[in-house]
């Protein structure tokens, strides 16, 4: 069964096309099949895909670390010179991981999409989109090589545009989407370099290689001759990852892509794709570990970002879009522990964040639907009372964000902290504690505020309005309560040895982590693991939960005692908050800097001026002929063609006869 | 007559057969010639079927032809023309049936032109002899002025006019090259030949090389056509009707890229090694400059026609990094362009039928009175910006890998490229078929219809294939494509003991890059 992980990304595909075909009829014809076929064949793709992901987990169960691995070689994809790119998929410790929460949580998703999108006219068009999404998901996570990741890397990102413009009649929702696929396209730039010195890297010392296994060997054979190639390679894949991960300086796609529908947000845009850049590196850890430059570098925009994107949550008016910052932020997070080298930390704290931060999307989702479409905190505000499962599993997701124990993202963010302080790069990791460290608290604070807008305080919308708010269907409220127990307990497979756990997923993870096993335990384990004794250990957990604590009780003050007082903060800030509010003017200094002069530049100079003007003028002027050959052609055009064809007849007439006689 | 010799002489056979059609029976005109043209596919596909996966040259045919002058007619197929011949045999069906309700006028002529054309292009792939080849060469320029200065646009005239300069300017050169080589060759040898690989021998002092590489250089770079010779291309594809776009995009564009891999490249090899930095230069701009440009045009078809320039910069530059990723990876773009830009031609053209406009401006909102017509449009886009598992992205990575490898800055300046591509084809992509339908004509637009998807659907289907499967053509193309660049270096190599070429050695050190 096993040797079937191909199934897992084909099941979605089937599924896309199917709901593709009958996607398209419908728009023909004007009428199709019923919201329940669609929605059967929508749900049961990643569902088999899950399954099948189960059964494969199974059958590792028995095994020991580096026997855990699948490798299904489907056919030689791209040949040519020294250049030997196969169709290959694999699944081992890390990639299981991450096919369980994609499909998992995937499915889920589905399932809460079927009540969301019901009545729909799209509806058949979403579900194709949503199983292409997983396909190509999958293809990411499972991929052999680095030119298969990047088929599932950029197939997410053409799910991603197609999804965030759905409702594309609204011009504002295709840009979003088109903004989208062009940030990720410049990070895919430098990813694509990066492949490149990789392979040219690999082809000088033999063999040009972009397979996992193969480099994971190479590099282990000989690290220290990967020391250039591994800081060049490293950044440019990074920036790579910026794009799709939304990370300072290209994360300004990531707040509009909240365009989507908001299931999307949650699969796409919160528990999968945007870690995709998370994923990469990881994969890639034997790699980064022979830099500390490339490693720094992952570290501190991870971080920056961390504490930068949180800032700018705290002022957004619309739930999705806090949610959105706070993905980037919390994105930011999973990096810091990357390039501290705590890799299965940021793994850990992707996974919990997939639980919590879907459950968080689905929860807005559902008083998105319950509101209308209305997005704007200030026009909710006492929610709680008619949406007891919606507000219920909301709150428990923000608590697990926050960091308060034991809720699974204590654990994971916990973690973080721990290995920034203990990092071997130093002063660096302090500085960069420091940051993440304040961004826990900012964190706990602008969820909690959210909470507080929503389902608490006094009812700030109009009673016809409040006529037609009400609690989500099953399909929707079911999944909420799953993502919110898995919220709780997700934690616990990584419970820290000093709270007397054992980390299960730590040592899960090892295997496909840093060099192998043979040649350089101690390189990967002594940066992963930073030493710190147990009494800074346990002082550093009190400080950030206290931290976390401290935040809600600071959103508890401002939204619920003196609900007063945030109007009067922000005339006190003035400027301050004018800067916030408005996304520190990133996209308007992006487009002052770079989209309009580019227009203009290419508009003004190149097409009039260049193209126009100067090289045509020149032809135009070449040669006396010009003006003589305009008349001549003038003759010809009087002529009956059949006349000219006659002519060219004969010559070539003339031509065969030669040639046969 | 043998198979290369059919498939290439068919349509003309049929051009001749047309030519006796009443005219009034434009219905027949239309069937027998897109007949003809299906004929000459299934029997290229015996080519496909019967060729062998290895460097020689197959199914040749060599007999004398005006024996006095030393000229025979001589043709063969391998991996790197084999498909080149493909494309044209798949093109041409495609481009016939998309005329159908374009062309009313003249409609026994038209065919007899696209037939014409269609043997003249056909012939300039298989010819091995230098006379032959140009005979072809000159053959192709006939029905193009014909089918743009008579089922043309508004400003015909003078766009037929200026492709007759840019072409004719590069003809004459070439003849005048093709010329001296072979009495250069009969000085040497004393054989009057215009056998392509007898004349490959040739022994060219080096400033006598460089001239005569660029005579032919410059013949071929106007018709790819490189930055600064590309102007003729958009203008000529504003004014040329449908099926001649698909055509002169799908298929004529890229003798300029076969004519520098079978002619310029391994019979001047130093003298194309000295001016790869300038050629390598040009495409570069070429690349950057024609997305940009594309960018900014407010005519459907006038973007496509740019974003040509631009995907043939990638073409040339694959073609000069000189290495077997480089170049392969070159002869497989010639391959994806002229599918996906033909792709995108007819679908201008089924929007102007309808419309009789091309500005983006005109258009919005397509995707909800045009469902079908979009999702055709996005899979070719897609193939356009080269998303994985499209053929475009195959081509675009083995040549930008490629010219990593020759220089890794030519690699990172070409891959700004596919930012850009991105930009310009979903901005536009958004302009025409996102949003509110601003345009009351727009409302009741028909979607496509069965013939209109028959003419898509096939390429549609190689998209995925290509993207999917390349391995079997890139298999084909390895050992023809290897023979081309040990030609091009070898020769060099052997002619550098012969002492008189130190200068270059030098200097071309940076042009090989990872030859050696």
């Amino acid at each position: 069964m096993h040797e079937a992980i191909w199934i897992i990304p084909l099941a979605p595909l089937v599924g896309a096309y199917i709901n593709g075909k009958l996607a398209a009829l419908y728009a023909r014809r004007g009428r199709g099949p019923s919201e329940k076929l669609i929605a059967a064949i929508g749900v049961v793709a990643p569902l088999v895909s899950f399954v099948v992901a189960c059964s494969v987990f199974l059958h590792f169960r028995g095994l020991e670390g580096a026997e855990r691995m699948v490798i299904v070689d489907l056919f030689p994809w791209i040949v040519s010179g020294n250049l030997n790119i196969g169709f290959s998929l694999m699944i081992d410790s890390l990639s299981m991981l991450m096919v369980l929460v994609v499909t998992g949580i995937g499915t889920v998703i589905h399932i809460y999409s079927v009540g969301y999108m019901h009545g729909d006219r799209g509806f058949a068009r979403y579900f194709a989109y949503l199983n292409l999404f997983m396909f190509s998901m999958l293809m990411l996570v499972m991929g052999k090589n680095l030119l298969i990741l990047f088929v599932g890397w950029e197939g997410v990102g053409l799910c991603s545009y197609l999804l965030i413009g759905f409702w594309y009649k609204d011009l504002a929702n295709a840009a979003a989407g088109k903004k989208a696929f062009i940030v990720n396209r410049i990070g895919d730039f430098a990813f694509l370099i990066g492949m490149f010195v990789l392979f040219v890297a690999t082809s000088r010392m033999g063999e040009g290689t972009l397979d996992f296994v193969a480099l994971r060997a190479m590099v282990s054979e000989h690290p220290q001759a990967f020391a250039a190639t591994a800081t060049a390679a490293g950044i440019l894949l990074f920036i790579g990852a910026c794009g799709k991960s939304a990370q300072i300086p290209l994360f300004v796609w990531l707040p509009d892509a909240m365009a989507g529908p908001t299931p999307v947000s949650a699969l796409i845009h919160a528990a999968t794709m945007v870690t995709a850049g998370v994923y990469m590196v990881t994969r890639l850890s034997f790699l980064y570990l022979q830099s500390d430059v490339a490693m720094a570098v992952v570290a501190t925009v991870g971080a920056f970002t961390a504490l930068f994107a949180a800032t700018i949550g705290i002022c957004q008016r619309d739930i999705k879009k806090v949610l959105a910052y706070s993905t980037i932020s919390q994105l930011g997070y999973m990096f810091a522990a990357l390039g501290v080298g705590a890799f299965s930390a940021g793994i850990f704290h992707l996974m919990t964040h997939a639980f919590f931060k879907a459950c968080l999307f689905l929860g807005s989702g559902s008083v998105i639907h319950a509101m209308s479409g209305e997005q704007d905190m200030f026009k909710m505000g006492a929610l709680g009372k008619k949406m007891k499962i919606t507000a219920l599993t909301f709150i428990i997701a923000a608590v697990a964000i926050a960091g308060v124990p034991p809720l699974a993202g204590f654990f994971s963010k916990d973690e973080i902290l721990l290995y920034t302080f203990t990092s071997h790069l130093q002063p660096l990791g302090m500085v960069l504690w420091g940051l993440l460290f304040i961004g826990a608290g900012i964190t706990a604070f602008y969820v909690f505020r959210a909470v507080f807008l929503t389902f608490f305080g006094e009812r700030r919308y109009t009673d016809e309005v409040a006529h037609h708010v009400h609690e989500s269907p099953l399909s929707m409220t079911i999944p909420l309560i799953l993502l919110a127990v898995g919220s709780i307990f997700a934690g616990f497979l990584g419970v820290p040895g000093v709270l007397g756990g054992s980390n299960h997923l730590h040592h899960y993870l090892e295997p496909s982590i840093g060099l192998l096993a043979a040649h350089g335990d101690d390189v990967s384990h002594a940066v992963a693991a930073g030493h710190a004794s147990q009494s800074a250990e346990v002082t550093l957990m009190v400080l950030s939960v206290l931290a976390g604590l401290l935040g809600i009780f600071v959103a508890y003050i401002l939204y619920i005692r003196r609900p007063d007082r945030p109007a009067q903060l922000t005339m006190k800030l003035g400027r301050l908050y004018h800067l916030v509010y408005n996304k520190y003017f990133v996209d308007e200094a992006y487009d002052a800097m770079i989209v309009k002069p580019g227009y203009l530049i290419s508009n003004r100079f190149l097409f009039n001026l260049v193209d126009v003007k100067i090289i045509d003028s020149i032809v135009n002027t070449i040669g006396v002929g010009t003006r003589l050959m305009g008349s001549l052609f003038r003759l010809l055009q009087t002529g009956v063609v059949r006349t000219y064809a006659f002519f060219f007849l004969i010559g070539i007439l003339y031509v065969i006869y030669k040639m046969v006689g | 007559m043998d198979l290369i010799s059919t498939v290439t002489f068919l349509p003309l056979f049929g051009a001749i057969v047309l030519m006796f059609f009443p005219r009034e029976h434009e219905g027949a005109s239309r069937v027998f010639s897109f007949l003809v043209t299906v004929v000459a596919f299934f029997l290229s596909l015996k080519l496909l079927y019967g060729f062998q996966t290895n460097a020689d040259m197959q199914f040749v045919k060599d007999m004398p032809w005006i024996a006095s002058l030393g000229i025979s007619y001589k043709v063969g197929v391998d991996g790197i023309s084999l498909f080149l011949v493909l494309l044209v045999t798949f093109t041409m069906p495609i481009a016939v049936l998309s005329s159908f309700r374009a062309i009313t006028d003249r409609v026994k002529e038209f065919h007899v032109c696209m037939l014409l054309l269609e043997t003249a292009m056909l012939g300039a792939f298989v010819s091995l002899d230098l006379f032959l080849f140009y005979v072809f060469w000159e053959m192709m320029l006939i029905p193009m002025y014909f089918l743009i200065g008579m089922w043309g646009g508004k400003r015909r005239i003078y766009e037929t006019i200026k492709f007759f300069i840019f072409t004719m300017i590069g003809s004459l050169l070439m003849l005048v090259g093709i010329l001296y080589v072979v009495f250069q060759f009969k000085a040497q040898t004393g054989t009057l030949t215009f056998d392509l690989f007898r004349l490959y021998d040739v022994q060219l002092s080096a400033q006598s090389q460089w001239l005569v590489f660029l005579a032919f250089a410059l013949s071929f770079a106007i018709k790819v056509p490189m930055f600064p010779f590309h102007t003729w291309l958009p203008d000529a594809h504003v004014e040329a009707p449908t099926a001649a776009s698909v055509i002169l995009a799908g298929v004529l564009l890229k003798m300029g890229g076969y004519g520098f891999l079978r002619f310029a490249m391994p019979l001047f090899p130093e003298a194309a090694l000295r001016g790869a930095p300038i050629i390598v230069a040009l495409a570069l701009i070429g690349i950057i400059y024609g997305a940009l440009v594309a960018m900014v045009q407010k005519d459907v078809k006038k973007l496509v026609a740019y974003s040509s320039v631009s995907h043939l910069g990638f073409v040339m530059l694959g073609l000069f990094a000189l290495n077997s990723i480089g170049v392969t990876g070159a002869i497989y773009q010639m391959l994806n362009h002229g599918l996906s830009t033909g792709a995108l031609f007819l679908l201008v053209g089924i929007i102007y039928e309808r419309r009789h406009t091309r500005l983006i401006e005109d258009f919005g909102g397509l995707t909800r009175v045009m469902p079908w017509f979009a999702v055709y449009f996005m899979i070719v886009t897609l193939s356009s910006i080269g998303l994985p598992l499209t053929n475009g992205f195959v081509g675009e990575f083995l040549i930008l890998l490629g010219a990593f490898k020759a220089n890794p800055m030519w690699g990172i300046v070409a891959a700004i490229g596919v930012v850009l591509g991105a930009i310009y084809m979903l901005w536009m992509y958004q302009r025409v078929f996102f949003g509110e339908i601003t345009h009351a004509e727009n409302e009741n637009l028909k979607d496509l219809s069965g013939r209109e998807i028959a003419v898509l659907a096939p390429i549609i289907a190689l998209i995925f294939f290509m993207g999917i499967f390349p391995n079997p053509i890139l298999r084909r193309m390895e050992p023809a494509v290897d023979k081309f660049i040990e030609r091009v270096v070898e020769k060099r190599v052997a002619r550098e003991s012969q002492a008189g070429f130190e200068e270059f050695v030098v200097e071309n050190d940076a042009g090989a890059g990872e030859v050696r």
